[in-house]
C-alpha cells in the first residue's frame, strides 16, 4: 500500500470536478425538459414542481414520435444491412485466395478517403432520378454498407483459423453456411462493435436526412429537431425536452453497453 | 451450376464463391461511392441549376470561387477551427487520459462522464449551448455572469466571439472520443517501464518526456487525423446553433461544408458547390497522406 500523496489528490479532485462540467449541459438539457414554461427563466436548478407535461405536449402536438419511428427503421435496417454485408465482404477477402482479391480490398478501402459531403450532390441527382427523394429508403440507400466495416471484419476473419473452415468443408458444409454458422460466430466482439457503430452513426446522421427529405413526417429526429426553432419559437423547455427525447437513446445504449463500446473504439482506432 | 462446379478444383472453386459473394458489394460501391465521387468531380467543372441542361465550363467555378472574399473567409473560418480545435483538445484529452490513468478507484465512472457527451446528437447539444449563450435572463453563461458583476457578453450575436463559442461545445462534444483513445495507448505501455525508470531515479517529468510521450505517438499521429478531419468537416454544430443555420453572424463562424450546403441546396449552383467538395477532398486527402508519411517514420 502506497502512501497518498498529495498531487494525486489535487489531481483525482480536478478529474471528478472536470467529469462533472462535462456532463453538466446533459443534465441541464434533463433538469429543464421537467420545468414547466412559468420556471425556466428562474435561477434555481431543480425544477420545484417536476413535471412531464412538456414530452406529453411534444410527443402528441408535434411530429415528434413518428421521427423517432424513422430514425429507429432507419437505423436498424442499415445497421443490419452493414452487419451482413461487411463480414460477408471481409470474410470473403480474408479467407478466400482468389486473384483480384488485393484491387477489391484496396479499392473498398479507397472509399473511406472520400468524404460524405462530397458525394451527397451525386446522391441527391441520383436519388432524383429514381424517385427517391423524400422516402425512408432515400434516407437510407447511401450506408447499406460501408467501408470501415469492412476493414474491421477483414481484420477480425483473418484471425479464425483455416483449418476451422477447411473442417466444415469435409463435413459438406456449404461456402454460405460455412461463412454463416461457422465463421460469423466467432466474431461477434467485432460486429457488437459494429452493430453499434452503425447504429449510433445513423442516428446522429444529420447532413444527408437534411438534405433528402422534405416532408415533415419522414425526418429523422436530427432533422426534425433542426426544424423546432421555427415550430415553438424559442420555448426553451420544448427545444430541451425534444433535445433530451433526441438524447436518452443513446445515453440507455451508452450504460448497457459501455463496456463494448469503448473496447470497440480502442479496437479500431488501435488498428486502424 | 452445382454440377459444373463440383467439378472444378478447389482453388477454382474458391474464386467462383468469392466473385459470388462479392458481386451485389461491387455494384453497390460503384454506383454508391465510384461514381458518384467521380460525378462530384465532372459537376465541378459544370454549370448546372440541377433542372436545366449541364454546360461544361472548365475551371470556371474555380475560378469564380477564388474571386469571392466569402470564400476566403469560409476557408479562413475552416482552418481557424482546425488552428484553435486541434492543439485545445488534444491538450486537455492528454491531460485527462493521463489523470486518469492513475486513478485506481472509480476510474469507470469518471471515463463515463467524460465520454457521454461523445455519443450525443450535435442537432440537440447546438439547441442546449446555443440556449447557455443566449443574453439574460433566458442565458445560463450570462445569468451567471451577471451573479458576478460581470458585463453581459453577446457570445454567438459577435463576429468576435461567435467562432469560438461555437468551438466549445465541438471541443467538448469529441474529448471522451480522444481521451478513450490515449488512455488506451496509456494502458498499452508495460508497468515494468515505469517502475524501472523510477529504480534509476528519474521524476515523474523526466518519466513522462523520456517514455510516456515517445510510446504514445501512435495515439498521437491517431488522434491528430482524426480530430484533423472532424473539424474540417464540422457542419451539424454550426447549422443548429447559429441563427437560421446561416453560420452567421456575417459569416462569421460558417466552415466548407456549410457553405457546400447552401451553394447547392439554397442557390441550386451545383457546380460551385462540387467545386467546394473537391477543395474539401484535396485538404483531407493531404492529411490522410501526412499520416501515412508519420506512422511510416517510425
Amino acid at each position: 500500500m502506497k502512501i497518498v500523496r498529495p498531487g494525486r489528490v489535487i489531481g483525482f479532485t480536478l478529474l471528478a470536478l472536470g467529469g462533472i462540467v462535462m456532463i453538466m449541459p446533459l443534465l441541464f438539457m434533463l433538469v429543464t425538459s421537467l420545468k414547466s414554461n412559468s420556471e425556466i427563466y428562474e435561477l434555481h436548478v431543480l425544477p420545484r414542481e417536476p413535471t412531464l407535461g412538456n414530452y406529453i405536449e411534444i410527443l402528441t402536438h408535434s411530429h415528434f414520435a413518428r421521427w423517432f419511428l424513422v430514425s429507429f427503421v432507419v437505423a436498424a435496417v442499415s445497421t443490419v444491412s452493414v452487419l451482413f454485408f461487411d463480414s460477408l465482404i471481409g470474410y470473403t477477402l480474408a479467407k478466400f485466395r482468389f486473384r483480384g482479391s488485393g484491387v477489391v480490398f484496396v479499392a473498398i478501402l479507397s472509399t473511406l478517403m472520400i468524404p460524405t459531403e462530397m458525394l451527397v450532390i451525386p446522391w441527391y441527382v441520383m436519388a432524383k432520378s429514381m424517385g427517391w427523394l423524400d422516402s425512408i429508403w432515400g434516407i437510407m440507400f447511401p450506408g447499406m454498407m460501408t467501408g470501415f466495416g469492412v476493414f474491421l471484419m477483414r481484420q477480425f476473419f483473418a484471425g479464425v483459423p483455416d483449418e476451422l473452415l477447411d473442417a466444415a468443408r469435409i463435413d459438406g458444409l456449404g461456402e454460405f453456411e460455412i461463412f454463416w454458422k461457422v465463421a460469423l460466430p466467432l466474431v461477434t466482439p467485432a460486429l457488437s462493435a459494429l452493430a453499434i457503430f452503425a447504429f449510433l452513426g445513423n442516428w446522429t446522421a444529420f447532413l444527408w436526412p437534411l438534405i433528402v427529405t422534405t416532408s415533415p413526417n419522414l425526418y429523422t429526429v436530427p432533422v426534425g429537431l433542426a426544424s423546432l426553432s421555427g415550430e415553438f419559437q424559442t420555448d426553451w423547455e420544448m427545444i430541451m425536452t425534444g433535445s433530451s427525447i433526441a438524447t436518452i437513446p443513446t445515453l440507455l445504449v451508452f450504460i448497457l453497453l459501455q463496456r463494448n463500446i469503448v473496447n470497440g473504439i480502442t479496437l479500431s482506432g488501435l488498428k486502424g | 451450376m452445382s454440377t459444373w462446379l463440383s467439378r472444378q478444383t478447389l482453388a477454382r472453386k474458391q474464386a467462383v464463391w468469392a466473385w459470388i459473394f462479392l458481386a451485389v458489394p461491387i455494384v453497390y460501391f460503384t454506383a454508391v461511392r465510384f461514381w458518384p465521387a467521380v460525378d462530384a468531380f465532372s459537376l465541378s467543372l459544370s454549370r448546372w441549376n440541377l433542372v436545366g441542361p449541364r454546360h461544361f465550363v472548365g475551371l470556371e467555378n474555380y475560378r469564380h470561387l477564388a474571386a469571392d472574399p466569402v470564400f476566403w473567409q469560409v476557408l479562413g473560418n475552416t482552418f481557424e477551427y482546425l488552428a484553435l480545435g486541434l492543439p485545445i483538445s488534444l491538450f486537455l484529452a492528454f491531460v485527462i487520459a493521463y489523470q486518469l490513468d492513475r486513478v485506481r478507484t472509480g476510474q469507470g465512472v469518471l471515463r463515463a462522464l467524460y465520454f457521454l457527451p461523445h455519443l450525443t446528437t450535435a442537432t440537440a447539444m447546438a439547441w442546449v449551448w446555443r440556449w447557455f449563450y443566449q443574453p439574460a435572463p433566458v442565458g445560463l453563461f450570462n445569468g451567471w455572469l451577471s451573479l458576478f458583476g460581470i458585463a453581459q457578453q453577446p457570445f454567438l450575436r459577435s463576429t468576435a466571439q461567435a467562432l469560438p463559442a461555437v468551438l466549445v461545445p465541438a471541443i467538448w462534444a469529441a474529448l471522451g472520443f480522444q481521451v478513450v483513445i490515449f488512455l488506451a495507448g496509456l494502458k498499452a505501455i508495460p508497468r515494468s517501464y515505469y517502475e524501472a525508470a523510477e529504480i534509476d531515479g528519474a521524476g515523474s517529468w523526466q518519466i513522462l518526456r523520456e517514455i510516456t510521450l515517445p510510446l504514445l505517438l501512435p495515439s498521437f499521429v491517431f488522434l491528430f487525423i482524426t480530430t484533423s478531419i472532424g473539424l474540417l468537416r464540422i457542419f451539424d454544430l454550426v447549422y443548429n446553433i447559429t441563427a437560421g443555420g446561416e453560420g452567421g453572424p456575417l459569416n462569421a463562424t460558417k466552415p466548407l461544408v456549410l457553405s457546400i450546403y447552401q451553394s447547392a441546396f439554397a442557390r441550386m449552383d451545383m457546380g460551385t458547390a462540387s467545386a467546394q467538395t473537391v477543395i474539401l477532398f484535396v485538404i483531407l486527402l493531404a492529411i490522410s497522406l501526412l499520416q501515412m508519411r508519420l506512422l511510416r517514420q517510425r
